[in-house]
């Protein structure tokens, strides 16, 4: 039995291993460009390794090298504050209407429904100028809190959709318990609901996280003040037209996975930690 | 009921804390004011030559206590970000940008002209062809001559101690594992010096198409034996280029200043005009590119700012950029102290050079251009006849890719618009129950819910949505719209008088964006569920270790992965030929076949997608509950009937809405293709919303027929989603 155990555990960790090497196999050759200080080398050889391992990019990415690694830093800070208040955003406003969509009948739920959807089909090629416009009559140009808004609502029908079929999977019971119990319906939400759905919750903050935090062309479009660049917009710097700077882009890209691979790594217990299971007994 | 053992791991607690705390810095601190009086100036610099600007606004302000603000903008967002910002005021007073673009800045009313900064504009401060390039169309000075851009070739002293006296020369001059030369053989920009050499144009007189004729084949033919002799590198990019001169694989390169001031210090070259072809009637004369100064009429009366920018073309400060570029001042040229040997060279070779049409029609030569060059490099034979049938094809291209004279009249529009309005009212009026308005009050308390969701969706996403699907009726670049009626649509399904299924026709583009779409949701989805599975195995060790390192794709930013993989398909220098030819097998042209191209770009999406479905489906699995799993092991099921009929049916309600929308994702993800195949070969690859994009960005800027496809493409979706749905409720 255990032998049958062992070989099975076998198993299973080299299927995740070799699924490790196809998702890191790409990331080393940045890693290589990161590092060297010659750009890539040119052999075409199979394992990626700077021959000639300096940290030059990095200071060029960070701007420590020009001296304007402060400004670096505060730049760092508006894609953090960008990105996480974007996520508390959209869960915010999106886990109401989601679990309005899940369990109150209203007219017009089926409708919106499919004109959520409708707002996911429509490519984004010719919307970037009439949202400048709004932003600018709104006087959100340049400011941290009108790329919040903006990244918020284009993250809100995914949150919506997922949440809503997250609330659906919980047992109406526990709700109805706790409405029995004196509750409203608003305070079922907030005490019942929302903890019993905490992995969605996070999968979902951290996909509006994830999405904020790499978005470049509105960014670049909104912001027109260095202090208010957000990361990608200062990595995108490094393409040209005719050329890019390929060392220091990969260095600040890699620099800019590092805080998401953080966020995840913490919030991974929330996202797994099957709390419903086994919850609706007696 | 169990009661809620309430769990509050640090973790947690900090995170949101640091959340709250984000949050609430960005309401009490953003960015201060401006100063009110200051002058700003946009460019799209990099490096020494960003830092000359950043360094020169500094010592103005010093000097003269005005507040300059310089901000370096990406260049792939500068164009369409200043035409944006000057016609919402909110602009620069200054920018800097290329000549090719003044007539567009011109005609959509963004500049001032030069003369009202400059009341003496003295033409012999600037060298006589930038001047010239300044003057647009209508003999008024838009712009002030700033720097010259321009190729030259760069010569490594070592593996090359004597500079060729030509170009044959210098192909002649082989080592063992260098190339004579290195440049990007696939880029028009810089295949042009070839093409005037044989006494061709790219742009004719009348915006005619000028890649086409005996100059245009004989061009393709010698840069096709360049490649194929071995001299000349295959399909190389800037940045192998670079590459290649810095890892000293070639000894000699074609390429800009960008690339001199990057290289380390005590590297051994020597910077020279591109020598005569002998082969070729005339010299072989690069592009010239003139960086124009340019003012914005909002600002072009205050009188702060033109100071400023006549200081900042001014031969005093011209001397303080020049060691980061090819100044269009004449003085400092004089002054040996001042300018280094590079530059020299440089300003040499841009002397010699052919300034670009400043016409609209120009930028919408590369991409055929670059087509047929790419074509005949890959053509199996390449005799005249095989050349010309090419070159007719990218010429076809051209011609069907240029704005049309559209022109209808609104008054039908206008009638279909308000029937339609009519109608819909009348059948919401007859389908509205009698219950339906007390039906509207009783979900009041369900609208205080979704009131934000609402607001936010039709403010932010749907209005811009539907003022960019309005955009589809008119036709022309975006300052000179004309309505059009139907015909954008029109032209799109007609596949613009093409064959129905030629290539980049609307049809063959659609059989495409589909089996990319299909192939790629379901890689998405096996590769994400079965690794969700693995991963939720209760006894699996280093979880959190594997889980964080299978993210690390969808971490990492798309635009620097998607272009690794572009680099790993590479032909010659690729890891994926590298592996193959370890294993023994025969390296694949991964580019030039639609097939491989197409496996290349979904194997880049797939890498990058599937974390994403992995980390969905493993939230889902969170539903499962673990008690019925272990009922049914008990009762002896076999994992297979634990999965198909307990663990998958609990998924499928949030799997669905996932794959849904990572369908109409995919439908709609441009970048990849965009920056990995390119849509190579010959449009094949092409997905309908990167031909969209291809519409708005690099053929005339047309942006109503890119919103015609951007609707078509939404009505594509819509159709699919209905029929679907219709299946579905007849299934059940």
């Amino acid at each position: 039995m255990s032998v049958r155990a062992n070989v099975k555990a076998l198993v299973v960790h080299t299927l995740l291993g070799a699924a490790v090497i196809y998702a890191l196999y790409p990331v080393l050759w940045v890693v290589t460009i990161a590092f060297s200080r010659d750009g890539l080398g040119t052999d075409g050889f199979v394992f990626p390794w700077p021959r000639d391992p300096s940290f030059m990019n990095f200071a060029i990415a960070t701007g420590i090298s020009t001296g304007k690694g402060a400004l670096f830093l505060r730049q760092f800070v508006n894609s953090l504050a960008v990105a996480s208040a974007t996520a508390l955003m959209s869960v915010a406003v999106a886990a109401p209407a989601a679990y309005a969509l899940a369990r109150l009948p209203f007219v017009g739920k089926r409708t919106g429904l499919r004109a959520l959807m409708l707002t996911q089909m429509f490519p984004t090629v010719a919307s970037a100028v009439p949202l400048y416009f709004l932003l600018s009559q709104l006087h959100l140009l340049d400011r941290r809190a009108g790329l919040v808004i903006a990244y918020s609502a284009s993250a809100l029908p995914f949150a919506i959709f997922q949440l809503k079929a997250a609330f659906e999977a919980i047992p109406v019971e526990l709700e109805e318990a706790a409405m029995v119990d004196g509750a409203t319906r608003f305070g079922a939400l907030v005490r019942v609901v929302l903890p019993a759905a905490r992995p969605a919750l996070a999968v979902t903050a951290l996909f509006a996280f994830m999405s904020a935090w790499n978005e470049f062309v509105l960014a670049a479009t909104l912001m027109s003040r260095e202090e208010a660049f957000t990361l990608p917009v200062v990595l995108q710097r490094f393409v040209g037209e005719h050329a890019a700077a390929w060392g220091p882009f990969a260095a600040g890209s890699l620099l800019v996975s590092i805080p998401v691979m953080a966020v995840f790594y913490i919030a991974q217990k929330q996202l797994l930690s099957g709390l419903t299971a086994g919850s609706v007994k007696g | 009921m169990k009661a809620q053992k309430p769990r509050a791991p640090w973790k947690a607690w900090f995170l949101a804390f640091s959340l709250l705390l984000a949050a609430v810095g960005l309401v009490a601190s953003d960015c201060k004011a401006p100063a009110a009086n200051r002058i700003v100036l946009w460019h799209a610099y990099r490096g020494a030559e960003e830092e000359a600007i950043a360094q020169l606004g500094a010592r103005y302000q010093a000097e003269t206590g005005t507040a300059v603000e310089v901000l370096a903008v990406p260049f792939l967002a500068y164009a369409s970000k200043l035409s944006s910002a000057i016609a919402r005021d909110q602009g620069p007073d200054v920018f800097i940008d290329a000549h090719e673009r003044l007539s567009s800045y011109r005609e959509e009313g963004l500049l001032a002209r030069a003369e009202a900064a400059f009341p003496k504009y003295d033409i012999d401060r600037y060298d006589s062809i930038a001047s010239t390039v300044a003057r647009d169309e209508d003999g008024a000075a838009w712009g002030v001559p700033f720097a010259l851009k321009g190729v030259a070739l760069i010569v490594n002293t070592e593996l090359m101690p004597e500079l060729p006296a030509s170009v044959e020369q210098l192909v002649k001059a082989r080592n063992d594992g260098v190339f004579p030369l290195a440049y990007e053989s696939e880029s028009a920009y810089v295949h042009a010096p070839w093409l005037h050499a044989f006494g061709g144009a790219m742009l004719g007189p009348n915006d005619a198409y000028g890649f086409t004729g005996e100059s245009a084949r004989r061009s393709v033919a010698f840069a096709r034996g360049l490649v194929s002799s071995g001299v000349v590198p295959n399909g190389a990019d800037g940045a192998l280029v670079k590459q290649l001169f810095e890892s000293r694989k070639a000894a000699a390169i074609i390429a800009g200043p960008g690339v001199v001031s990057e290289l380390p210090p005590h590297f051994p070259y020597q910077v020279v005009p591109l020598p005569p072809l002998r082969a070729a009637p005339s010299r072989p004369d690069p592009f010239l590119t003139v960086e124009l100064l340019l003012l914005t009429p909002r600002t072009a009366s205050r009188p702060e700012v033109s100071a400023f920018a006549r200081w900042l073309a001014s031969d005093e400060a011209a001397k303080l950029r020049v060691r980061a570029q090819v100044v269009a001042n004449n003085q400092p040229w004089h002054d040996d102290t001042v300018v280094p040997v590079a530059m020299r060279a440089f300003h040499e070779a841009a002397l010699r050079s052919r300034p670009m049409s400043t016409r609209a029609a120009m930028r919408a030569t590369w991409e055929p251009v670059e087509q047929a060059i790419r074509g005949v490099m890959r053509a199996a034979a390449a005799d005249d006849a095989a050349i010309d049938a090419i070159l007719a094809e990218s010429r076809r291209r051209f011609e069907s890719a240029r704005p049309r004279a559209v022109s209808a009249s609104p008054t039908r529009g206008l009638v279909a618009l308000g029937l339609g309005l009519l109608l819909t009212a009348i059948a919401l009026y007859r389908r509205a129950k009698p219950r339906f308005w007390s039906g509207v009050r009783a979900s009041a308390g369900a609208y205080a819910y979704v009131v934000y969701a609402t607001i936010a969706v039709f403010v932010l996403v749907v209005l811009p949505l539907v003022a960019g699907a309005v955009m589809s009726f008119f036709a022309g670049p975006r300052h000179q719209m004309t309505y059009a009626g139907l015909g954008n649509y029109v032209d799109i399904l007609t596949a613009r008088g093409g064959p129905l299924f030629g290539y980049g026709s609307f049809y063959r583009t659609l059989l495409v964006t589909v089996a990319w779409t299909i192939a790629n949701v379901a890689l998405h989805v096996t590769i994400g569920l079965g690794l969700a599975l693995l991963l939720s195995r209760p006894l699996l060790r280093a979880k959190g270790v594997y889980r964080t390192l299978l993210i690390v794709p969808w971490a990492v930013p798309s635009y620097v992965t998607a272009l690794a993989y572009k680099g790993m398909f590479h032909q010659q220098f690729g890891a994926v030929n590298a592996i193959l030819r370890k294993v023994g097998a025969e390296p694949v042209a991964w580019f030039s076949h639609f097939s491989t191209a197409f496996a290349a770009n979904v194997a880049t999406n797939v890498w990058l997608g599937f974390p994403f479905m992995m980390v969905v489906i493993l939230g889902a699995l969170t539903n499962v509950p673990k008690d019925v799993l272990e009922a049914a092991d008990i009762d002896g099921a076999t994992p297979w009937q634990r999965f198909s009929r307990i663990t998958f049916p609990l998924l499928l309600p949030q799997l669905v809405p996932a794959v849904v929308l990572g369908a109409v994702w995919t439908f709609n993800m441009f970048n990849v293709v965009f920056l990995v195949s390119g849509g190579e070969p010959d449009n094949q690859t092409d997905i309908l919303v990167s031909e969209a994009y291809r519409w708005a960005f690099t053929r005339h800027a047309q942006y109503g027929y890119a919103a015609a496809y951007a609707v078509l493409i939404f009505g594509i979706l819509w159709l699919t989603s209905r029929l679907s749905r219709r299946w579905q409720a007849e299934s059940t």
